[in-house]
């Protein structure tokens, strides 16, 4: 049984505090990554292969490294804990469970790029999360461990949590920004990216809350051993949020190895009542569909992106015979037809337009052309965006149309344009 | 200064240029809604992607600075498609409301889906339904299904005006334009919004159903309605007189000038052109006999201004010129008077109430051509008396012509006595002017001059810009340009100076240049589209 890195402390009723997180160990990382050089600090974490874990899975210590070397200007370090990914529950629970590993890794990650300010923007709909990081935030700054001076080091660093109204737009990293600084939370053109010019204008590093929470683990132990419990291409273990039709729906923590039938099967005790896999969404609700014959596939971000599907949030869904898939494509295009943020024409009208071809195929009245222009407008859509929130549609549309057309082209058939 | 090759053509342009920007100086097209060069980038539309090379993906060429040695493709299959995707889009939800939307024949959807769509329509749902018909102001109406969330008029109430009374509203297709509770849109300048809104979204209410804009003749202009001197567009309805009610002046619409008003015009001067086509119109030479004003015939008109002026000493005549004249008008009045031996002449006549101005293009002073007035030298000679002494003159008798052009002076912030007095006390009141009024009612003679959408001249602004306007439409009934009243008068005085012969507006101005230092050496086509600031 591999080692339990997020999800250590999870068995404790007191996890969440600060007394229980440095009997464990904690706020000792951040101790020594201040007297680490700032590039030293970013090597590690470069050598422990640490892949974002919100969604895009681009590697963290590459990322710190694109804040400009020379800028004078303040530097933002953004934690997204806005989760809106569907099938994606696992940030909630670092939140409620562990805040402290979060906020550690927050000062590690500040002091690396040289930010004195975090902004932890957490989606509105998460009201206990937010109590007991609230809480957590409290007792780091009781015990010196945020605000001026930290530890004796003279390294000042302050959080400010900022709450969600509810929009999925929100966990795109640039949409996040501007709702963060007060306006609507419509994502920003790139270029400039948030690296050069993010939040309020500034250089600002965005991460996810278990990328961050991973932090103190790496410079406790080190980027090696970090990189060694996972793939080639990405090290450590992450949090699989398992729900839909599995014996044991719930947070598994997992080598990133591990391969999506050993996860239902294993750790998950396989499908309930003895029924059938029929499908899979394997990386939250963005993530191409795998059907039950693709399921021999490892979870890391490199073995699902060559599965022709993606890692993303970890969010899997497993859906058994009983599921429609037209049903669950409708489903599915209802969502990114609801979040659209509207800015960009593409994914403003085809969202909407989409949704109501699968709801009409759905309601019975399905026509036989309708399949290709879904596939045809989603394949024009793709990559003419603001944002990869389209691009995120465009998974389901295309991959839920392809791999279960007949049963799609069964629907209209016995629908009423038959 | 950056060097990159567009579709094979190379080009060389200032550092910071985006790609539009850069293939309009090689003459190619690139299609955009949201990208106006007034307004910050939204990158919104995606209509504006193009192929760079050494990049994967296409890019919207409105955020794309051209760099050196940068290849662009605006011509690739892949970007003829996605044209065709992006058209497609805009139209998925759009109304097709053509039939009955004034922005039809000058509408972007119309002209890129014909450019860059032609595809066959597939969306058989039902479309989204927003508001229709809502006034956003006494200017401004929206359609909220016709929008394409451009977001350009929202950029300009937020970058331009200052004034962020429209934002949009809800998210995905739901998405609108609207107003921020409790506002209007009531800003000087709000009706620029239709301008830009490239569909018919925001529409000019004044406009509202009058007349087919592929029905209009346009010439360039400058709108009269302060020393700003904004460059316009008259757009006129000749020929069909059952359309916008006779009207021959249908819109005013800016037109660019980087030194003037940039794209933009406040919404008084927009709208300042009702007085052209009014009931008010002069448009024919009276003579009051009676108690009534008759009308007669020009040479009996000029007649009368001949016979008013026999006999009279210089002393004794009184001239009010107005600074809505143009420079043309202005140096023929200024010739006749020269002539005449004259010595009392103003321009300055004080409104009842100050303009307003703001700090962007509004001035206080509400006629076009103070400075022409002041560069003409229509102001007291030595020995002559101003606006008032002239007034007070009057009264007293001692002017046998008092000569006033355009004013209403009952309208002005004279005392109302005053003026009662001078045009009862003055020998005989000649009005010149385009529209009757309370003066022109108490004159003994009315000679009605053209509008500046009649007549080819200039005027000159509050900066000392010389800007051409040109005629629009023939002048109503028989009113003729002021400097050819001026230049009949004084061929009938039997003065010399050839200006009085010209038989061209450019022939006034021509005169004009050799003899008053400060337009030395202009000529109608070195003032061009812009304009030429004089001389100092």
């Amino acid at each position: 049984m591999a080692e339990k890195i997020f999800t250590r402390n999870f068995h404790r009723a007191d996890s969440h505090t600060l007394a229980a997180y440095r009997e464990t160990g904690g706020y000792t990382a951040v101790g020594k990554a201040f007297g680490m050089e700032r590039t030293a600090i970013v090597e590690e974490v470069k050598k422990a292969n640490l892949r974002g874990l919100g969604g895009a899975g681009f590697p963290t210590g590459m990322k710190w490294s694109f804040i400009p070397k020379d800028s004078t200007a303040p530097k933002y370090l953004v934690v997204n804990a806005d989760e809106g990914e569907p099938g994606t529950f696992k940030d909630r629970y670092l939140l409620e469970r562990e805040p402290h590993a979060l906020i550690e890794g927050m000062l590690i990650a500040a002091r690396a790029i040289d930010s004195h300010l975090g902004f932890v923007y957490i989606r509105g709909e998460y009201v206990q999360p937010w109590r007991v990081f609230s809480a957590a935030v409290q007792e780091a700054y009781a015990a010196g461990l945020l605000g001026k001076n930290i530890q004796g080091s003279g390294f000042d660093f302050d959080i400010v949590i900022h709450r969600g109204a509810g929009a999925y737009i929100c966990g795109e990293e640039t949409g996040l920004l501007s709702s963060l600084e007060g306006k609507k939370g419509w994502p920003k053109i790139k270029p400039p990216f948030p690296a050069i010019k993010g939040a309020f204008g500034h250089p600002t590093i965005v991460n996810n809350v278990e990328t961050l929470s991973a932090v103190p683990h790496i410079i406790n132990r080190g980027g090696a051993w970090f990189a060694g419990l996972g793939s080639k291409s990405q090290g450590g273990t992450r949090l699989y949020s398992v729900s839909g039709h599995v014996v044991r729906p719930g947070l598994v923590e997992a080598p990133v190895s591990i391969t999506l039938r050993q996860l239902i099967y294993d750790e998950c005790g396989g499908i309930p009542g003895g029924r059938r896999l029929k499908a899979v969404v394997p990386g939250g609700s963005s993530a191409a569909i795998l059907t039950a014959d693709e399921i021999d596939v490892s979870m890391d971000v490199d073995g699902l992106k060559n599965a022709g599907t993606m890692a993303g949030s970890a969010g899997v869904i497993v859906m058994d015979e009983t599921v429609s898939i037209p049903e669950a494509l409708m489903v599915v295009a209802r969502f990114y037809a609801h979040e659209s943020c509207g800015q960009c024409t593409p994914c403003r009208e085809s969202t909407g337009w989409i949704y109501k071809i699968t709801h009409r195929i759905v309601d019975g009245h399905g026509r036989k052309e309708d399949l290709d222009t879904i596939l045809d407008v989603a394949k024009r859509g793709a990559g003419t965006t603001i944002c990869a929130f389209y691009d995120g549609a465009v998974g389901p549309y295309i991959s839920y149309v392809e791999k279960f057309r007949e049963e799609f082209e069964a629907l209209i058939r016995s629908g009423d344009h038959a | 200064m950056p060097k990159l090759t567009i579709d094979g053509k190379e080009v060389e342009v200032a550092p910071g240029t985006n790609l539009i920007e850069a293939a309009q100086k090689l003459g190619i097209e690139i299609p955009h809604y949201c990208y106006h060069p007034g307004l910050t980038i939204a990158g919104q539309c995606r209509l504006c992607m193009v192929d760079i090379e050494k990049n994967p993906r296409p890019q919207i060429s409105c955020n794309m600075t051209a760099a050196d040695g940068m290849v662009v493709h605006t011509q690739t299959e892949r970007i003829l498609e996605t044209r065709k995707s992006v058209m497609e889009f805009h139209l998925a939800n759009h109304p097709l409301d053509c039939p009955v939307c004034d922005q039809a024949g000058e509408c972007w959807l119309q002209i890129y889906y014909m450019k860059h769509g032609l595809y066959d329509p597939r969306m058989t749902d039902e479309k989204v339904h927003k508001p229709k018909a809502v006034p956003l102001g006494p200017h401004v109406m929206l359609d909220a299904e016709r929008c394409i969330l451009c977001s350009r008029c929202v950029r300009f109430c937020d970058e331009i005006t200052k004034t962020g009374e429209l934002g949009i509203f809800h998210r995905g297709d739901h998405s609108e334009i609207g107003l921020f509770p409790g506002s209007a849109l009531e800003n000087a300048y709000s009706a620029n919004v239709i301008d830009i809104c490239p569909v018919g979204a925001l529409t000019d209410r004044n406009f509202r159903f009058q007349v087919r804009v592929w029905y209009l003749e346009s010439v360039k202009s400058v709108c009269a309605g302060c020393a700003r001197g904004c460059n316009i567009e008259l757009h006129t309805n000749h020929h069909r007189t059952h359309h916008n009610q006779g009207r021959r002046v249908a819109r005013i619409k800016p037109r660019f000038n980087a030194d003037v008003n940039e794209w933009w015009i406040c919404d008084a001067g927009r709208y300042g052109f009702g007085w052209i086509d009014d009931e008010s119109r002069l448009t024919a030479p009276t003579r009051a006999e009676g108690g009534r004003a008759v009308e007669i015939a020009w040479d009996d008109a000029i007649g009368g201004v001949v016979d008013a002026l026999r006999g009279v000493r210089p002393e004794e005549i009184g001239i009010l010129a107005s600074p809505d004249m143009s420079n043309e008008d202005l140096f023929a009045l200024d010739r006749l008077a020269r002539h005449l031996g004259a010595v009392s002449v103003d321009a300055r006549v004080p409104p009842a109430t100050p303009g307003d101005q703001d700090e962007f293009l509004i001035r206080a002073d509400k006629h076009p051509n103070t400075r022409g007035a002041e560069l003409c030298g229509l102001a007291p000679r030595a020995g002559g008396l101003d606006g008032p002494g002239m007034l007070k003159a009057a009264a007293a008798k001692q002017l046998k012509v008092l000569w006033v052009f355009q004013h209403d002076l009952f309208q002005s912030a004279w005392p109302e006595a005053d003026v009662r007095a001078a045009l009862a006390g003055a020998g005989r009141v000649i009005f010149q002017g385009s529209n009757a009024n309370a003066t022109s009612a108490a004159a003994h003679l009315v000679l009605p001059s053209a509008a500046y959408a009649e007549t080819d001249g200039t005027f000159t602004n509050f900066q000392g810009r010389v800007q051409r306007f040109r005629a629009a439409v023939p002048p109503l009934g028989d009113a003729i340009p002021g400097w050819d009243v001026l230049g009949r008068t004084a061929r009938a005085l039997g003065a010399p100076d050839p200006v009085f012969e010209a038989g061209r507006a450019e022939r006034v101005f021509t005169a004009l240049a050799a003899a008053v230092p400060a337009f030395g050496g202009m000529t109608y086509r070195g003032l061009g589209d812009a304009g030429q600031v004089v001389a100092r």
